[in-house]
């Protein structure tokens, strides 16, 4: 039986780790609130941006005339896989469950015999993915320094980048591995094709009324500087969802974590009592012994 | 049917209106245009400057926009902004030392690297932005 100044030990321990969690628990809760705010203001801005490109690809995109950008390469040997997981750990299964997908999915590509290239998005996949798939990383993008879900920089820096790539023919389709937040309980690993860009298809198709629509300019301009922007907005409310499902399933697993070592604290106490118990009454019967001895 | 144009201007950071209104005038890149209710469909890109919006029985808005598309179709018309500030919102003082800020580090970048092209389309941005208030 473990003695009663290494139980005081245990518990004091298990107390202080429990004050962090909860500290931890109630920052992950305020930031939450903010990330989950900044998603849902950037959701308009997406939602209408994917209507106008569904608009537009319907007009021009059915001859397989458009841009690269939306008709694609005409192959699809070499494929692109963004990651992106968080910058942390101490969230649960959230960063490992995202990188359970993109294995998937690499794998899955490898076996059709294509090329794989990784992008990772975020330090923990980097980490997670680095020992198996390490010879395919071609770049990372680091989100350590972005402040107050500011992502608008990155999300435009990794869209010109991966424009670049596209242009300079290092793939011919990229996806898009991330966590959609769906509800502050549940966060879903999704992949998402970003290159060639394709309108989602619930986006609703506004009926003209037999009119025409005029550009100014050209339809091919416009359609032009309108889907490096498509992919950037969707790369950076990507970017939003993820840092809102990471502040969750932070909070989820602190709360946990909190509520594990209150339990902890519970029983140890109750072993301590114990042995306390246990000393006093072995005492009592020395002296006992010893008056009746006399 | 109410003569009314449905209107929304939306950033990625934000929507900043939406609602019925009168009349927008926007700035187009092949120049300015009004867009009123019934307008015939239509789609262009959008220079920096500033959207008017006239509402009946309102004060006029006017925001501004740095560069985005506008689309109106017969549901009415949306203005997809980079980025938008509500003039009446706008600090003058404070876009002025953001602007000498941006002018200092734009000093410290060499020209031709991708931070100086974007810190001098920032500053092309505020000295607008500026000259609109």
């Amino acid at each position: 039986m473990a003695s009663l100044k290494e139980l005081k030990g245990r518990i004091s321990s298990v107390k202080s780790t429990q004050k962090i969690t909860k500290a931890k628990q109630m920052v992950a809760a305020a930031k939450l609130r903010r990330a989950q705010e900044a998603a849902e203001a950037s959701r308009p801005y997406a939602e209408r941006l994917a209507a106008v490109i569904a608009n537009l690809s319907a007009a021009t995109g059915a001859d397989g005339s458009g841009p690269k950008l939306l008709s694609g390469t005409g192959a699809s040997d070499t494929h692109l896989v963004l990651v992106m997981t968080a910058e942390r750990g101490l969230c649960g299964g959230f960063n490992a469950n995202t990188v359970k997908r993109a294995r998937t999915l690499i794998d899955e590509l490898r076996a059709e015999g294509k090329t794989v290239k990784v992008i990772t998005i975020g330090k923990k996949g980097r980490e997670q993915l680095g020992r198996e798939y390490g010879d395919l990383f071609i770049d990372h993008v680091d989100l350590s320094d972005v402040k107050q879900n500011d992502f608008t920089e990155a999300a435009l820096g990794l869209g010109r980048e991966l424009t670049r790539l596209y242009e300079e023919g290092e793939f011919d389709v990229a996806s898009l591995v991330y966590s959609r937040f769906k509800s502050v309980l549940s966060q879903v690993p999704t992949v998402q094709q970003v290159i060639p860009a394709t309108p989602p298809e619930d986006a609703e198709v506004i009926d003209l009324q037999g009119a025409i629509y005029s550009y100014e300019p050209s339809e091919e301009e416009i359609l032009e500087t309108l889907l490096p922007r498509y992919i950037n907005t969707q790369l950076l409310s990507a970017m939003l969802e993820s840092a809102a499902g990471e502040q969750a399933a932070s909070m989820t697993a602190m709360d946990n974590a909190t509520r594990n070592a209150g339990d902890l604290i519970d029983s140890l106490s109750l072993q301590y009592n114990r042995a306390r118990q246990a000393q006093i009454t072995k005492e009592l019967i020395e002296i006992i012994s010893g008056a009746e001895a006399l | 049917m109410a003569d009314t144009l449905h209107f929304s201007l939306v950033s990625p950071a934000r929507e900043l209106f939406s609602g019925e209104v009168a009349h927008v005038i926007a700035p187009g890149t092949e120049g300015q245009f009004g867009v009123l209710p019934k307008h015939a469909p239509f789609m262009t890109t959008l220079k920096n400057g500033v959207v008017q919006v006239l509402r009946p029985g309102k004060e006029d808005m006017r925001i501004f926009v740095r560069g985005g598309f506008a689309d109106v179709t017969p549901a009415g018309l949306t203005i997809l902004a980079e980025e938008a500030v509500d003039l009446a919102e706008a600090d003058k003082a404070k876009l002025q030392a953001e602007l000498e800020e941006t002018q200092i580090e734009l000093k410290s970048h060499s020209a031709g690297d991708g931070a100086h092209v974007r810190l001098e389309e920032h500053i092309a941005y505020l000295e607008d932005l500026c000259a609109a208030l």
